[in-house]
């Protein structure tokens, strides 16, 4: 059973419009890796120029962040469902 | 196009007063239909950023998740988000553009010796390289 990734809708624009996506990996970063190989316009928005994660962008392996956990090395299981949720910042 | 109820325009700008000279900011919940979208709620957030709460805001993805949680209640979307520029004018700044998604909807409310002045709405595009104005229509 492969790991589901749900995008946020300002996102499905690049994935035509689906609200999820199925995956087979082994960590959360494969798994992103997976996605933004099949949805290419789908990298500038998560990634900057340097290919790291967006600070704004926030990765969840079911209902826990990530970074409390190993990271984008967290592995992942059948079944398990990886969500993106952006913080927003800005300012004058 | 965005159409605001005038209550809820009244509410954002009474926002950034309340918090004046420190930014304000929310979520937007709305209905979006591709050419036009229509605000039905807002939500009210905590301006997280502690240090430097004057020039920045920032909401924490804990919030955003609970925005989402209200949009999915009200059977709605979670459509943008609203902030003041405290002694700035209404338009986004670069660190706005660093931080934002194609999609959303991005209300700005200029806030002058707390008094509420312009308010304007942007659309990130595509390619990230800047904003473009979205037109609100002020509804009764």
């Amino acid at each position: 059973m492969p790991i589901k990734i749900l995008i946020p809708t300002p996102l499905r624009a690049y994935t035509n419009k689906l609200d999820t996506v199925e995956v087979k990996a082994a960590t959360v970063g494969d798994a992103i890796t997976v996605l933004t190989s099949q949805f290419s316009e789908l990298r500038k928005h998560l990634y900057n120029d340097e290919g790291r994660l967006r600070s704004f962008v926030n990765v969840y392996l079911n209902d826990e962040d990530i970074r409390f956990l190993k990271k984008d090395q967290t592995e992942v299981s059948d079944g398990d469902t990886i969500s993106i949720v952006p913080s927003i910042a800005g300012g004058r | 196009m965005l159409r605001l109820n005038d209550k809820f325009a009244a509410a954002i700008r009474a926002h950034g007063v309340e918090t004046y000279p420190h930014e304000c900011c929310g979520a937007i919940l709305g209905r979006d239909a591709g050419a036009s979208r229509e605000v039905v709620g807002l939500v009210p957030l905590a301006n997280r950023r502690d240090d430097s709460p004057r020039n920045r805001f920032e909401i924490t993805a804990d919030d955003v998740r609970l925005a989402e949680k209200k949009a999915r209640e009200l059977g709605c979307d979670l459509v943008g988000w609203y902030h003041s520029h405290p002694d700035a004018p209404a338009r986004p700044s670069e660190f706005d553009r660093e931080h934002a998604w194609p999609w959303y909807s991005y209300i700005i409310a200029s806030i002058e010796k707390a008094e509420p002045r312009a308010m304007n709405s942007w659309r990130l595009v595509d390619d990230r390289s800047h904003y473009d104005a979205e037109p609100i229509e002020i509804i009764g």
